[in-house]
C-alpha cells in the first residue's frame, strides 16, 4: 500500500493544514508517512502545494512524480498537476471556483464544490476539510477518527469550540463520494 | 542595475559611483538590510560622504524572510523570533538610523518620511526628488528613511496596519528632517 | 516515546536542545527560518538563550565566544549565510572549539534560489575557509536520521573539540516526518582545563586563540590538528551500503538523494538492473575504503547530486581509476527525479556494453 496524494490549491486554502492533517492521521495509524510543502514566494497569493506519502514501507523520495491521487482546489491546481495522476488514481477538484470540467481514460475525476459546501455549513474557511473527507472516501487512505483525533491535536485549545464544526464538514465531505 | 548581497549595498554603489563618477546612482535597502546586516557599509558611506542616494525603507520587520524580528521592529512587538514580543532586555533596542546617521559629519541631507497617507507620500516625494538632486548638484551623501506598512507579517489589514503604523511607529522614530548641509548654510 | 510529526528545521532544534544546547546565534534567511524561530520560542522555556544577531557574521562570532567557554552552542543558517560565516569557521577550527553549525543548503552560486541544493559539498568538506582545518560534516537524509545525527552532533563536537556541520537541504529542513526522540545521556565533557570559565584554582589563564606567529609553532600546531583529523577518520566514518553485492552499477548519493535514489533499485530491477546504493553518512571524513569491497564485483559507479558533480571527485579517488566514474546532477533547486536517474543508468549501462 502506497498512497501518494498531491494537495494544491492558493495560498490560504488551507491546503498545507489539509496534508498535515492527512500525515498526521495516518502516523496515528502507524503507516509512514512524509509531508513535502512547496515553499518561497508562491505562498503569498499564488498557488502553493503539498505532496503527501503515506505508506505500509518506509518513504524513500518524498517527492511525487506520479501521484496516486490529487486534490486541486483551483484552476492552475488542476492544470498543473491532474495530466500526472496515474492510471487507476483520483482527481478531487473543487468546482466552487473551477468551471471547466476535467475527465480522463483510466482515472476517477470528480468535481465537488467545496466552497459551497463549507458555506453551507456555516464557515467558508473548512472548505479543505470537506474535501479531505471527500480524498478519505475516494482513497480511504485512514480513518474519520484519526483525523479527528490529528484536527484535535493539531488546532489550540482556544479554538477546540470548532471541533463539532470540522467534524460536520469531514462527515460532508466523507458522504459526497461513493 | 546591479544587485548587491544583503547589506552591502552602500559598498556596491560606492564601487560604481567611483567607477563612474557622472553616473546617478541610487540604493533601495530594507530595514533589516540596512539597519543590521548593513549597518557597517552604510555608516562608512555616509561617513565618505558618498554622492549617491539610498532610500531605505522602514516596516519594522523582515519581509522576505517571513515576518523575523528587525532592528527597527518596536519593543514588545511580536515576530516570528520574538513571539513573546520584543524584550529589549535581550533582544535589544530598535535603531534609529536616521538620527544615528545624522551625528556623522559627512552627510549631505538625511530625512525621515512616511507613506501610510496621501500627506506622508507627497513629502515622501519631495524628499526623494531632493535626494537625487543633491546627488545631480555634487552635494553629496543623502538618505530618505520612509515608514512603510507590513499587513502580512505583522497579522493586520492593510487599514490596521495603517493606523498601526501612525499610532506606534511615528511615535519611535519620529518624522523630520536630521541633516540638510542646506539649511546649516 | 511517541513519534511527533515534525517539520525538518524544528526537528534540529528540539535535537539540539534535547542534546543540552542552550545557547542559539541566528539570523534570518530561507530555507531554514524555522528552526531559530522555534528556538526563539523553546530556548526561553528551558532558561536557555536565542539572540537573533545582526548578521551571520556576528552570529558565528558569537558562537565562537560561547564555545569557548565550552558550551553547547549551535548556529544555523543556509548558503549564502554559511558563505559568510566561513571567517568565523576557521577560527573556531584553528581555536579548537566545540560546535555544531547547520547548513540547509539553497541552490547557488551568488544569491542563487531558495529551492534546495547540494552545492556547497566542497564548501563543507574541502575547507570553505582558509587555512588546513577540516569539520566533521554529517549529511541525515530523513528527519529521524537528522534528529539523530544533530543528537550525536554535539557529542562529536565536544570528544574532538571541533565544529561539526549538519549538511541538509531546503527539502529536509521543510518537510514533515514522524521523529521519535530517544533517550540519550547527555556526555558531559570537562572543559575547565582549556576553556575561558575564570581562573578558578589555575595559576594561568586559559587562552581561546589561532594566532602563532612564530612559524613553527604554527607548523607544530597544524601537525597536531593533522593527527586529530586522523584520529576522527580511522574512528567516525559513517555511511549505508544498499543492495551492493553483486550490483551492476553502484550509485553513491547523500542525504535527498539518497533517498530518491532508493526509489530507483525497485524500478531499476523491475527492468532486470541490479543496482546499488553507497550512502555517505559522513561526508568529511569520506568513507573512502567502502568502494574497496565493490570495486571489482561492479562495473561501474554513478555519483548523484544536486550540484554539477562536487562529491564525484571523492568517488574518483576512492575509486581510483580501477572502474568507470560516471556522474548524473541537476542543480539550481531542480530535484532529480527517479525516471531521470534510471535514464543515466540505462545510459551509463548502454555505454559499457
Amino acid at each position: 500500500m502506497k498512497h501518494e496524494v498531491i494537495i494544491a490549491g492558493f495560498g490560504g486554502q488551507g491546503v498545507m493544514l489539509m496534508g498535515q492533517l492527512l500525515a498526521y492521521s495516518s502516523m496515528l495509524e502507524d503507516k509512514n508517512v512524509s509531508w513535502l510543502p512547496s515553499y518561497g514566494p508562491e505562498m503569498r497569493g499564488g498557488t502553493a502545494n503539498c505532496m503527501v506519502i503515506v505508506s505500509d514501507r518506509q518513504v524513500a523520495s518524498p517527492l511525487i512524480t506520479a501521484p496516486s491521487a490529487l486534490v486541486a482546489m483551483n484552476l492552475p491546481s488542476l492544470t498543473k498537476f491532474a495530466d500526472s495522476v496515474k492510471d487507476g488514481g483520483v482527481v478531487l477538484y473543487n468546482s466552487s471556483l473551477i468551471d471547466e470540467e476535467y475527465q480522463r481514460d483510466g482515472i476517477t475525476s470528480i468535481g465537488l464544490p467545496f466552497n459551497d459546501l463549507a458555506v453551507e455549513l456555516g464557515n467558508a474557511r473548512v472548505a479543505n476539510i470537506v474535501a479531505l473527507g471527500s480524498l478519505l472516501s475516494a482513497t480511504d487512505i485512514c480513518d474519520k477518527d484519526s483525523v479527528i483525533d490529528s484536527i484535535k491535536s493539531v488546532l489550540p485549545e482556544r479554538h477546540h469550540h470548532l471541533l463539532p464544526l470540522n467534524e460536520k464538514a469531514l462527515e460532508k465531505g466523507l458522504s459526497l463520494v461513493n | 542595475m546591479q544587485e548587491a548581497a544583503h547589506g552591502r549595498a552602500p559598498a556596491v554603489a560606492t564601487g560604481i559611483k567611483r567607477a563612474i563618477p557622472e553616473s546617478i546612482v541610487f540604493t533601495y535597502q530594507g530595514d533589516g538590510d540596512l539597519a543590521s546586516i548593513g549597518t557597517a557599509e552604510i555608516i562608512h558611506a555616509a561617513a565618505r560622504n558618498e554622492n549617491m542616494t539610498v532610500i531605505f525603507v522602514n516596516n519594522a520587520i523582515y519581509g522576505m524572510t517571513g515576518g523575523q524580528m528587525a532592528p527597527t521592529t518596536l519593543p514588545n512587538q511580536r515576530t516570528t523570533t520574538s513571539p513573546r514580543g520584543r524584550d529589549v532586555s535581550s533582544a535589544g533596542n530598535p535603531l534609529k538610523m536616521a538620527e544615528m546617521l545624522a551625528t556623522i559629519d559627512g552627510p549631505a541631507y538625511i530625512e525621515r518620511t512616511t507613506v501610510h497617507n496621501i500627506k506622508g507620500i507627497s513629502r515622501t516625494k519631495k524628499a526623494i526628488q531632493k535626494a537625487f538632486q543633491n546627488q545631480v548638484d555634487k552635494k553629496g551623501f543623502s538618505l530618505v528613511e520612509i515608514l512603510s506598512t507590513c499587513p502580512t507579517n505583522w497579522g493586520m489589514t492593510p487599514v490596521e496596519s495603517l493606523s498601526w503604523l501612525e499610532d506606534n511607529m511615528m511615535e519611535y522614530f519620529p518624522l523630520g528632517v536630521y541633516k540638510d548641509i542646506e539649511e546649516e548654510k | 516515546m511517541a513519534r511527533k510529526l515534525m517539520k525538518g528545521n524544528e526537528a534540529i532544534g528540539e535535537a539540539a536542545i534535547k542534546a543540552g544546547c542552550h545557547l542559539f546565534f541566528g539570523y534570518p534567511i530561507t530555507p531554514q527560518n524555522e528552526l531559530p524561530e522555534y528556538m526563539s520560542k523553546r530556548l526561553p522555556e528551558i532558561g536557555g538563550t536565542f539572540v537573533q544577531a545582526e548578521s551571520e557574521v556576528a552570529a558565528i562570532n558569537m558562537v565562537y565566544g560561547a564555545a569557548g567557554t565550552g558550551s553547547r552552542v549551535m548556529t544555523s543558517s543556509s548558503s549564502p549565510g554559511i558563505s559568510l560565516k566561513q571567517e568565523g569557521i576557521s577560527y573556531i577550527a584553528g581555536s579548537e572549539l566545540p560546535c555544531v553549525i547547520v547548513n540547509i543548503v539553497r541552490g547557488g552560486p551568488g544569491l542563487g534560489g531558495i529551492q534546495p541544493a547540494q552545492s556547497d559539498y566542497f564548501q563543507s568538506t574541502k575547507g570553505g575557509g582558509h587555512g588546513d582545518y577540516k569539520l566533521i560534516v554529517l549529511a541525515p537524509s530523513t528527519v529521524q536520521e537528522m534528529v539523530d545525527l544533530v543528537q550525536e552532533a554535539f557529542d562529536l563536537a565536544d570528544k574532538y573539540r571541533n565544529p561539526v556541520m549538519i549538511l541538509g537541504d531546503g527539502m529536509l529542513g521543510q518537510m514533515m516526518e514522524p521523529v521519535e526522540f530517544k533517550e540519550r545521556e547527555i556526555k558531559k565533557v570537562d572543559h575547565s582545563s582549556w576553556a575561558t570559565v575564570g581562573m578558578g584554582d589555575r595559576e594561568k589563564p586559559n587562552i581561546v586563540n589561532s594566532l602563532y606567529l612564530d612559524p613553527q609553532e604554527l607548523e607544530d600546531h597544524n601537525h597536531k590538528l593533522q593527527r586529530k583529523y586522523d584520529e576522527i577518520t580511522a574512528n567516525e566514518i559513517r555511511y549505508e551500503t544498499y543492495n551492493c553485492e553483486n550490483a551492476e552499477i553502484i550509485l553513491i548519493a547523500y542525504g535527498t538523494t539518497a533517498r530518491i535514489v532508493q526509489d530507483v533499485i525497485p524500478m531499476a530491477k523491475e527492468k532486470g538492473i541490479k543496482l546499488g546504493l553507497i550512502k555517505p553518512i559522513t561526508l568529511w571524513p569520506f568513507p573512502y575504503d567502502v568502494f574497496n569491497d565493490y570495486v571489482d564485483s561492479t562495473k561501474a559507479f554513478l555519483s548523484v547530486e544536486m550540484s554539477m558533480g562536487q562529491m564525484v571527485e571523492d568517488v574518483k579517488l576512492a575509486v581510483n581509476g580501477k572502474k568507470p566514474v560516471h556522474f548524473y546532477g541537476r542543480s539550481g533547486g531542480m530535484i532529480p527525479t527517479p525516471e531521470g536517474i534510471l535514464e543515466n543508468v540505462i545510459e551509463v549501462l548502454g555505454g559499457l556494453e
